[in-house]
């Protein structure tokens, strides 16, 4: 079994890259890298482009290392990882769009995010100008008898965000869902080149809305790693009191919204108004719903008093009380449950070949939780509770939630409890650096990669949505449910589309 | 489930009073809106909603709209799931470029008389993103924007403050 110490072992760290090493291989390392993927031994966390390299950001679970494998292509030609390890194909589609690097023997070639609608080719990379009408996308083929095909979006009937759903359906039975995103495409890495680091937050706080402190979060914590510094304590505390309250809210509003897929408007009404109650009381605290900007760089913009602390302690204990009656309500309604169980079932060998994170991971027999698998503060004082399920039908993604808004809960009391006192924020150098970090959002595991220039600009940024590896899974678990099932199985897996798309 | 119900039966409702209207600018705008058409259409509008490329922000807060605090629909304002059968436009975001084409055909089969309402500060001006190759910026440089509601993203009670003066331009603006 190939270790991920055995194969960076023989290679060359790039200095002043923090907190995890970055390492520049040559093609065999990559082939290793790509073998010990697909044999099961490594986790793909992240494959990202610069114009002249790709990075390889891997996880080995079993030792709890992580590291970034960095190879140089001359001639704008990398080996893909795709061909054997699929989880990566959409990640190659991604850089062969935005940077014109080819990926030899990448299995799917199509654009993946470029629809030929940007005047411009690969603007990341050597950018050329181009007024060619694209061509039409083509969709995978489908052959066999009495199939038809159902088009979805990318407008869809509810408030959602936009993507292409293509179903190919024999009578009710999905036989396979291709999914095409890349409409909210907004070009947020570029955006980010050459922006200075306030401006540069506040693009990642903006990157997907429902994870705005998770993204700020990250953001905030791979600026300070490439600058080798720490945020003051009582900054570590009110960001993870910050990150729970996004969590809690995020959950709250997505059970009710499940169970309104079921055709349970009850409870989406219920779950509606905790949510309402949490997002009033987090803008008593810090002046804003969502919480927009609130984290930056060097520590957080708003601090918490002491009455606002004593209110949202009193709220908990009210929020349990009612979200306790809402559980029951599920846990004893049938029909209900007769919509959940076994529906959309994600197999737990999927979930860790794509490395699922989040509640789809957690369902689906993968335990990773990046806030206690690689503790970041202030959740190396106050470990988060987690369950894992092996089920990964809709019931245990709701199951997982429900644990999770508990936990949450728990968390905020604790962080209260324990707050330190003093600063909030602190002065950050203008220097150069590397840094990385990996954020646990309600959603999963969000990656985010940073390279400061030597007046602390941003030169280049990489954000990761644990979308990229959840999506690929919906298709997946959709196969043989019905047609009129996919709004609730969609819902479980509630994949961002802004987040993924940048 | 008899848990939930029965204190619903005597529990004051939590859905709370019409926003006072606060915002000049926005009762400016409306004064603007085509009266005559609006007479025919009488105080219950449709609303199709289009996320041309937003962060999802704004839509969480359009979501909040339907809660029981908000209660969007006892003012004769509903969202519908077809711009056919669509009086009026929400549009957020800073209209990707490979969302315009599907922005602009959703507005050409509304029905008229139509009005296009632009959410949050990326639908206005493009936010952040109005220097990217990969957006055509303000939702105004699309479709035709009758009303503009700010924000990053915008309060539910401001969005509903903006959807109500589309039934009552003419509503006095509280002073502070
Ligand atoms: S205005 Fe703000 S919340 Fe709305 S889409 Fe733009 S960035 Fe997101």
């Amino acid at each position: 079994m190939a270790t991920l110490s055995d194969l960076i072992a023989a290679s060359t760290p790039v200095s002043g890259h923090r907190p995890w090493p970055r390492v520049t291989v040559d093609q065999e390392v990559w082939g290793k890298a790509s073998a010990a993927l697909a044999a099961g031994d490594l986790t793909l966390l992240g494959l990202w482009g610069e114009p002249d390299r790709v990075h390889l950001a891997l996880l080995d679970e079993a030792a709890r290392a992580i590291a970034i494998l960095t190879l140089v292509c001359p001639d704008a030609q990398f080996p893909s990882i795709g061909a054997l390890h699929p989880p990566a194909i959409r990640l190659e589609r991604a850089i062969q769009d935005l940077f014109g690097l080819i990926a030899t023997g990448l299995p799917d070639t199509r654009p993946w995010l470029d629809h030929g609608r940007w005047d411009v080719r690969a603007p990341l990379g050597r950018a050329s100008a181009t007024a060619e009408e694209a061509a039409p996308h083509s969709f995978l083929p489908v052959e066999g008898e009495s199939l038809h095909q159902i088009p979805v979006g990318p407008v869809h009937a509810g408030i959602i965000e936009p993507g292409h759903f293509r179903f190919t359906a024999n009578g009710e039975t999905i036989v396979r869902l291709e999914e095409r995103l890349g409409y909210t495409h907004k070009g947020i890495e570029s955006l980010m080149q050459g922006a200075d680091l306030a401006r540069a937050a506040k693009l990642a706080g903006r990157t997907s809305g429902d994870s705005t402190v998770a993204y700020a979060f990250a953001f905030a914590r791979a600026a300070e790693a490439a600058l080798g510094v720490e945020a003051p304590p009582r900054a570590h505390y009110l960001r993870g009191l910050m990150a729970e309250l996004e969590r809690l809210a995020n959950h709250f509003g997505d059970i009710g919204a499940i169970c309104n897929d079921a055709a349970f408007s009850l409870m989406h009404a219920h779950c509606a108004v905790l949510r309402e109650r949490v997002l009033r009381a987090v803008d008593s605290c810090f002046g804003h719903r969502l919480m927009r900007d609130c984290i930056v760089p060097g520590g957080v913009a708003c601090d918490l008093s002491a009455a606002s602390a004593a209110q949202v302690l009193k709220q908990v204990r009210d929020w349990r009380k009612r979200f306790a009656t809402l559980t029951e309500l599920y846990d004893q309604t049938t029909s209900l449950q007769d919509r959940t169980v076994a529906t959309g079932v994600l197999k737990p060998v999927l979930a860790k070949q794509f490395g699922a994170g989040g509640f789809v991971g957690r369902a689906s027999g993968r335990a990773f939780d990046a806030r206690t698998a690689f503790p970041y503060p202030p959740y190396d004082d106050v470990a988060p509770e987690s369950t894992t399920l092996e089920q990964g039908d809709v019931d245990a993604r709701v199951l997982i939630r429900v644990h999770e808004a508990e936990a949450s809960m728990t968390l905020i009391e604790r962080l209260i409890a324990t707050l330190p006192t003093g600063a909030i924020t602190m002065p950050l150098p203008l220097r150069g650096g590397e840094g990385m970090a990996l954020v646990e959002g309600f959603r999963g595991d969000i990656l985010i990669w940073l390279r400061l220039d030597d007046e602390g600009r941003v030169a280049r940024c990489h954000l990761r949505d644990p979308s990229w590896f959840q999506w690929p899974l919906l298709e997946a678990a959709i196969e043989g449910n019905i047609v009129g099932d996919f709004p609730l199985c969609n819902k479980s897996f509630n994949c961002s589309y802004s987040g993924h798309d940048l | 489930m008899l848990k939930l119900l029965l204190p619903s039966l005597f529990l004051p409702p939590l859905t709370e009073r019409k926003p006072a209207f606060e915002d000049r600018e926005l009762a400016e705008l409306a004064k603007r809106l085509d009266k005559a058409a609006r007479r025919k259409l009488g105080r219950s509008l449709s609303i199709r909603h289009v996320d041309a490329g937003s962060c999802n922000g704004c839509e969480l807060e359009i979501h909040a709209l339907s809660n029981a605090f908000y209660d969007l629909e006892r003012f004769g304002l509903r969202f519908v799931a077809s711009p056919r059968h669509a009086d009026v436009l929400t549009v957020t975001g800073p209209v990707t470029k490979n969302m315009r084409e599907a922005l602009q055909r959703t507005y050409d089969v509304m029905p008229s008389p139509k009005w296009v309402v632009a959410v949050g500060d990326c639908a206005i001006v493009g936010g952040l993103f109005a220097e990217s190759y990969a957006v055509v910026g303000a939702v105004s440089k699309v479709v035709p924007v009758d009303l503009h509601i700010r924000g990053c993203p915008p309060r539910p009670v401001q969005l509903l403050e903006g959807l109500l003066r589309l039934l009552e331009p003419d509503a006095k603006v509280r002073s502070k």
